[in-house]
């Protein structure tokens, strides 16, 4: 089943003259409306012209989260704010979100890609999509949100959180597809069956996971626990949102990239070199239909691989495969991303608070947990309790304000956060993922 | 008038206490009194010994996050209701408790009661005025 299938299936000779035409004309927009990209590409010394071929995508440079940063909030849109209608942020390392904006096409599109991924996933018009994801600045709501409109199912935006109401809704509602992270899925098969109630008996059909990492062994246990078919989804805010790639549920081997609207290569992170076919590495996204903020070669800091090889679906896009870590030392936490350097700069504006800290990061009940340990020196000694409690009450609240993510913050003795020559390791992962 | 106390940072895994105690056994401290305050996570370890100065200097030494503090020590009969009326009287005064422990001396028969108040010079001069026994430090570090 297909959403749209003349593109979805498109030969891959004519998928790649698109690719080239799209990529040309987007490239033609950025440079004449984005000073920081006629900047890149004048230093590079190659303008729109010079691309004759989708390889001299090589020659041009990459579009990294700082740069994101460094032209906050709009600088790198190219399209006037007239013609924005909607702007969505993630979180950033230094506490500024990296911001996207969309226009009408934008959001039109990005409803296309939904609706087909949700078709590859196996809903249809007539489910009854329950839509974990949360609303908000978070593209995760409102993109599955949208899509689900688009193919004309009926959503419940419930969005995340109050996990009885969910259940009871999706009980009594009759929710036939679940979107939300891969944890959350499970952190309610557990509160179902705290309740009494059984997530088999439910008329969920399908789970369509993603906005954090999960493996093969946690799509077994969701399969088994929900009695659902789970299917995997990549996104990110950068590019557009969710719906940047999605399995099959013909397959459930790697993700369809929609290659209509979004050039992927696989580099080394090292040397920015491109590596071979099934060869792991970063995933670098052009996007080549966007007007809103369009992207040149975006590091995503995503790690995984890539095939050409036809899929028994019969979509001709490439598939990659599962996300296997980062390139960079970013956590996703519940969905959130962190990086341990935001944790470092909110520490350090705490009087008396030491640089040296270790987080660790564990799924317990399903659920991810973070901890952060800071050493307890004279400055902040005291010998009164109350005074210590409230120090580590200050950490977590400052955390959860600044990065939306609960954590714990736990005292411990000074110098037992190991030093090191080195990279210090900060951050300790127990999740089994 | 006040005592010195020195207030220890432990985590809560096994043989910290022991270590400490050691540590001070093996630089001939002696204990007075102590009080441990304990959290799910951390806890408190609070002393008198007969050697502050050298107290701290070899713990700190020994990477223990350590504190002094200035508590107020007082002598109570060691009978029925010999607390009430000293806590009584705090309380007719407005003078808060942060923390207290207790223990009875060897010879006189007295309870001694340490104290830690938010207003330590406050409660020191009222229950002077209103008659209680206020130790000094020397006394109670060679009791």
């Amino acid at each position: 089943m297909y959403y749209n299938e003349e593109f979805e299936t498109l030969p891959r000779p004519a998928l790649e003259a698109l690719q080239l035409k799209r990529l040309r004309s987007m490239l033609e927009r950025v440079y004449a409306n984005v000073p920081f990209y006629r900047d890149s590409l004048n230093t590079a010394g190659i303008t729109p012209d010079k691309i004759k071929s989708l390889d001299d995508l090589q020659r041009l440079p990459f579009t990294t989260k700082q740069n994101m940063r460094d032209s906050y909030p709009y600088g790198l849109f190219a399209a006037p704010m007239e013609e924005i209608v909607r702007i969505h942020a993630s979180s950033g390392t230094t506490g500024k979100p990296t911001v996207v904006g969309y226009t009408h096409k934008d959001i039109e599109i990005w409803s296309e890609l939904m609706a087909r991924s949700f078709v590859s996933a196996g809903a249809h018009k007539g489910d009854i999509i329950h839509n974990a994801y949360g609303y908000g600045l978070f593209t995760g709501g409102l993109g599955a949100h949208y899509g689900a409109e688009k193919l004309g199912a009926s959503v419940i935006p419930i969005s995340g959180g109050n996990t009885k109401r969910q259940i009871m809704i999706m009980q009594d509602f009759g929710s036939t597809v679940l979107t939300c992270t891969p944890s959350y899925s499970l952190f309610m098969a557990e509160e179902a069956k705290a309740e009494g109630v059984d997530f088999k008996k439910l008329k969920l059909r399908v789970g369509i996971f993603g906005a954090e990492p999960w493996s093969e062994a946690m799509r077994c246990e969701i399969e088994e626990k929900l009695g659902l078919t789970a299917i995997d989804i990549y996104g990110l805010s950068e590019i557009m949102g969710p719906g940047v790639a999605i399995e099959c549920i013909e397959a459930k081997r790697g993700l369809h990239i929609w290659e209509d609207h979004f050039i992927p290569e696989i580099i080394n992170p090292e040397t920015g070199q491109r590596v071979a076919e099934g060869e792991r590495g970063e995933l670098v996204i052009t996007t080549i239909t966007k007007q809103g903020i369009p992207l040149v070669r975006y590091r995503t800091r995503d790690i995984t691989s890539i095939t050409y090889e036809p899929c028994i679906c019969g979509r001709t896009h490439a598939r990659i495969t599962r996300m296997s870590g980062r390139s960079d030392d970013m956590l996703i936490i519940r969905g959130v991303n962190v990086f341990p350097s935001q944790i470092e700069s909110i520490l350090v504006g705490i009087e008396g608070v030491e640089p040296h800290y270790l987080l660790v990061v564990d799924r317990n009940e399903n659920l991810d947990t973070l901890e952060v340990q800071v050493e307890v020196n004279e400055l902040l000694f005291s010998d009164e309790v109350k005074v210590l409690q409230r120090l580590a009450k200050r950490i977590e609240k400052e955390i959860k304000d600044m990065l939306g993510v609960t954590c714990s913050a736990k005292l411990v003795e000074p110098k037992t956060i190991q030093r090191s020559e080195g990279k210090a390791r900060r951050v300790i992962d127990n999740r089994k993922l | 008038m006040k005592v010195e106390q020195i207030s220890i940072f432990i985590e809560n895994k096994s043989g910290r206490l022991a270590e400490i105690t050691r540590i001070l056994g093996d630089s001939g401290i002696n204990i007075r009194a102590l009080s441990l305050a304990d959290t799910t996570d951390f806890g408190i370890l609070r002393l008198i010994v007969n050697d502050v100065e050298t107290a701290k200097t070899v713990l700190k030494e020994k990477g223990f996050t350590v504190s002094k503090t200035e508590v107020v020590a007082l002598e109570v009969p060691d009978r029925p209701g010999g607390l009430s009326s000293l806590l009584q009287t705090l309380d007719d005064n407005q003078i808060n408790v942060e923390y207290m422990y207790a223990f009875v001396e060897r010879c006189g028969g007295n309870a001694v009661i340490i104290f830690r108040f938010d207003e330590t010079d406050k409660a020191i001069g009222t229950l002077k005025d209103s008659g209680f026994t206020i130790l000094e430090g020397e006394r109670l570090y060679t009791l």
